[in-house]
């Protein structure tokens, strides 16, 4: 279908989930965007938000951590390190994934690991209050 | 030669290590099983995350700014071998052809005048290499306690290798696992992880992409990430590796133990006829001598 992309969610242990998307809300790393048929190839990293796939059996979401993104004209491939359906997602599971985070960021010596990690840190807060 | 009670008592021993190894077999089938189906699932994030990696490192690649992780340090002197194998026994040869692979690479370096160092991942290998090797061990990964291997166990060992690697305490790192061809064929591989090794991606296939961050950033970003997927596949490989071996080696077992009984059953029965003889040859020429 010419009004759809081929949307993909793969995770290091699983496919989560594949199938024809109108529409793809990201959460990239420089802002959120909208990936469509059409759009101009672009890669981008991901940072800690929700993702949403406009599927044809309805809107699907996802909550994602770490990973990148490859758009195309007729594709879009998310590659997460983590990703979990919305549906399922448990608060101690991110908030697990903050703790680790936070230690990191203690021990983090270079001014610009820091500054990512905190940006990553503020993310997922965000993202978890976000949740309720 | 062996008396009766003998030979049964050595039957019925053969018979319960059949049983044993009969129900190894069959719960290294379930799990092999499971272990496929992990590295299967695996797959699709492992190949798309090298894709996209390997295209950005050939972009990237010839600059002076590559990281480190891609470019290498300039320099091969020091080797890290990361042997990983299992955490169990009689799996058939398993273990010993990763640690021979292991062992060739790591005294043809030795030879060449470089620094070996050696990670292990798995109690196997590092019993057989702590003989003749075990003065090079630099850390061992234990995953006994692990049931199912996760990409948290890989990511641990990433951020191990990684932060020697920062800590400039090696150039180069390989690790040794067996690709996992069949249940009767698993093949001993040895792949160069650090610096970063890559296909070379397929002519005139590469998109002009945007790139969000910029190109560098984005691979500084997923280098490290790279590692722990590569190790990650490589350990799921493994897994189904070793449950194939054990599968093969414990039906050859089970078979051999068949062939065992069944000698060892002719035996009895001839034994037994001869003991039978001999009493009717007692009583005849008893009853003959009256």
């Amino acid at each position: 279908m010419a009004d759809m992309v081929q949307f993909d969610l793969v995770c290091p242990e699983r496919s989560l989930a594949s199938g024809l998307a109108s529409e793809v809300l990201i959460p990239g790393s420089e802002g959120e965007l909208t990936a469509g048929p059409g759009h101009e190839p672009m890669l981008t990293t991901l940072r800690p938000g929700f993702l949403r796939a406009e599927l044809e059996g309805g809107a699907q979401d996802f909550v994602v951590t770490h990973g990148f993104v490859e758009i195309s004209a007729q594709s879009v491939s998310v590659i997460a390190e983590r990703a979990f359906a919305a549906a399922d997602v448990a608060r101690p599971d991110l908030e697990a994934i903050l703790e680790e985070a936070r230690d990191r960021m203690e021990q983090a010596a270079e001014d610009e690991e820091r500054h990512g990690l905190e940006r990553f840190v503020a993310d997922l807060v965000h993202l978890i209050d976000r949740m309720d | 030669m062996p008396s009766l009670k003998d030979l049964k008592n050595r039957i019925s021993s053969v018979k319960s290590t059949r049983k044993i190894t009969k129900a190894m077999q069959m719960v290294a089938a379930a799990k092999l099983r499971r272990a496929q189906d992990a590295a299967e699932a695996a797959r699709p994030y492992s190949e798309r995350f090298n894709a996209v990696l390997g295209s950005l490192a050939a972009s990237v690649g010839g600059s002076d700014t590559a990281p480190r992780l891609l470019s290498g340090t300039g320099s091969d002197q020091v080797q890290l071998l990361i042997v990983m194998t299992a955490e169990r026994g009689l799996c058939g040869g398993f273990n010993s052809s990763i640690v021979k692979l292991a062992r060739t690479k790591a005294n043809e370096l030795i030879k060449a005048g470089k620094t070996v160092k050696i990670l292990t991942v798995g109690k196997k290998g590092r019993e057989q290499l702590k003989r003749d090797l075990g003065e090079l061990f630099i850390g061992h990964v234990d995953l006994s306690e692990v049931k199912r291997v996760g990409y948290d166990n890989a990511q641990a060992i990433a951020k191990d290798v990684l932060a020697r690697f920062d800590a400039g305490e090696f150039d180069v790192a390989t690790i040794f696992y067996a690709q996992f061809q069949s249940v009767i064929a698993q093949i001993p591989t040895a792949q160069q992880i650090i610096p970063a090794q890559f296909e070379a991606a397929g002519e005139g296939e590469g998109t002009l992409y945007d790139y969000e961050p910029s190109e560098e950033a984005i691979l500084a970003d997923l280098l490290p990430r790279g590692v722990a997927t590569q190790i990650f596949a490589a350990l799921l490989e493994n897994g189904a590796s070793e449950q194939g071996a054990r599968m093969s080696a414990m039906d050859n077992a089970t078979r051999n133990a068949g062939d065992m009984i069944d000698r060892l059953t002719i035996e009895y029965n001839r034994s037994r006829q001869a003991v039978i003889t001999n009493e009717l040859i007692e009583i005849i020429s008893g009853a003959e001598a009256l």
